[in-house]
């Protein structure tokens, strides 16, 4: 079968901005909607707030929404601008970087909707802190859109890098594999961020005074669940600048591909898991302010815990790319 | 590009290794993240067993990171013995 190659990347910009759109819109979506419904409970419990509580579901919302707008984006750019048609490597770059867009604001999207929701909560119990809330709230699910920019920056580098010089055969691996490491490493984080965002809104609302204390933990907590998307970006950066030798084998490029998978996966429940654990931490801090330390300590060891098969799927993925 | 038998076979121990690892991380990792938000509560109720509350919750996430060793020991037979 022998295909134009002009078509061939079209076909693939297709397939990638469809995948990259379609994925991507389902986290936002669940997220904006999961602060809506808790917005519309609380002005049913507080309707003389219903101001306040209305506009922070906006704010909260259009947070939220950023994610959808990066991989409508990259949808666009995919669509619109013309790609480079070097070699049969052109092929798999829109794909991959469609498909890391769209992974990746997955979890950005749902998890930015659950600190949102329990500003509007709170505004409803405790109007007078809502400024605070806000605050909180703004910078909790701006941490929680971290992961989804990391899937930004590959998917723009993947569009934009010049594949011209490298061998066809291992590189079209790397790619796809580079795309999938960031744009699945990010569900986990992102959505694992967006819990820890949401106990600190709650945190705050319930003892105003440990607010401080609660949003510190809070971005702490915050940092620990994102190491994986770091790992995610790091194997991806990896795949995309390595050079490899020419191989006619399909073993080398499997490889690589299948440490993206590896580190991508591998990342999701270490994310999710670290953010629980936070999540714990920080809702009991305003509760127990005597107990701030034990539990930070409690957190930082059960969070560790949780952190090692995410670092088991690292060393595997490099393990990957340079021994085998 | 022409696949052979055993290159096949190699490429798909490699790609299996990937998998096994990738999937293998998602349980321990959520469960060890459960175990530890239950023990953070479990020291807010109760902080005078934070000690005894602490062991508990290692020895647990220890059993629950056994199913991540066996992908890890899969993932590495896979790539090195197979």
């Amino acid at each position: 079968m022998n295909i134009d190659l002009h078509f061939a990347v079209t076909t693939a910009a297709y397939t990638g901005a469809g995948i990259c759109i379609g994925i991507g819109a389902i986290g936002a979506a669940i997220g904006e909607g999961y602060t809506a419904a808790q917005a519309t409970l609380a002005t049913g419990r507080h309707p003389e707030q219903s101001a306040e509580i209305f506009k922070t579901m906006l704010v909260g919302q259009a947070i939220s929404e950023s994610s959808s707008i990066f991989t409508l984006v990259v949808a666009l750019v995919l669509l619109f601008t013309k790609l480079p048609e070097v070699s049969s490597v052109s092929i798999y770059v829109p794909l991959a970087a469609g498909l890391c867009m769209g992974f990746g604001a997955l979890g950005a999207g749902i998890g930015a909707g659950y600190p949102a929701a329990a500003a509007c909560t709170g505004i409803a119990r405790q109007p007078a802190m809502a400024g605070r809330l806000n605050t909180n709230m703004i910078i909790g699910s701006a941490v929680c859109q971290t992961p989804s920019t990391f899937a930004l920056v590959i998917a723009f580098i993947l569009l934009y890098s010049n594949f011209s010089g490298k061998p066809e055969s291992p590189t079209w691996a790397a790619i796809l594999g580079a795309g999938l490491a960031t744009g699945l490493a990010a569900i986990g984080p992102g959505l694992g961020s967006g819990l820890v965002a949401q106990a600190g809104c709650e945190g705050t609302a319930r003892n105003p005074e440990q607010a401080k204390n609660a949003t510190n933990v809070m971005l702490l907590g915050q940092a620990i669940a994102q190491t994986t998307a770091i790992y995610g970006l790091l194997v991806s950066f990896i795949l995309i600048f390595r050079s490899y030798p020419a191989t006619d084998l399909l073993a080398p490029a499997m490889g690589l591909l299948s440490a993206g998978i590896c580190v991508g996966i591998g990342a999701i429940g270490p994310g999710i898991g670290v953010a629980m654990a936070a999540r714990s931490a920080v809702a009991w801090i305003p509760r127990n302010p005597a107990m701030t330390n034990e539990l930070i300590r409690t957190m930082l060891i059960g969070a560790a815990v949780a952190e090692s098969t995410g670092i088991y799927a690292l060393v595997v993925a490099l393990v990957l790319i340079f021994v085998v | 590009m022409a696949i052979e038998g055993a290159d096949l076979v190699k490429a798909a121990a490699f790609l299996g290794a990937g998998i096994a690892m990738g999937f293998g991380a998602i349980g321990p990792g959520v469960g060890e993240g459960i175990t530890a938000a239950k023990a953070c509560e479990a020291i807010g109720h109760n902080p005078r067993e934070a000690g005894l509350i602490t062991r508990t919750m290692l020895v647990g996430q220890a059993v629950a990171e056994s199913t991540g060793i066996y992908s890890l020991v899969i993932a590495l037979l896979l790539l090195f013995v197979v």
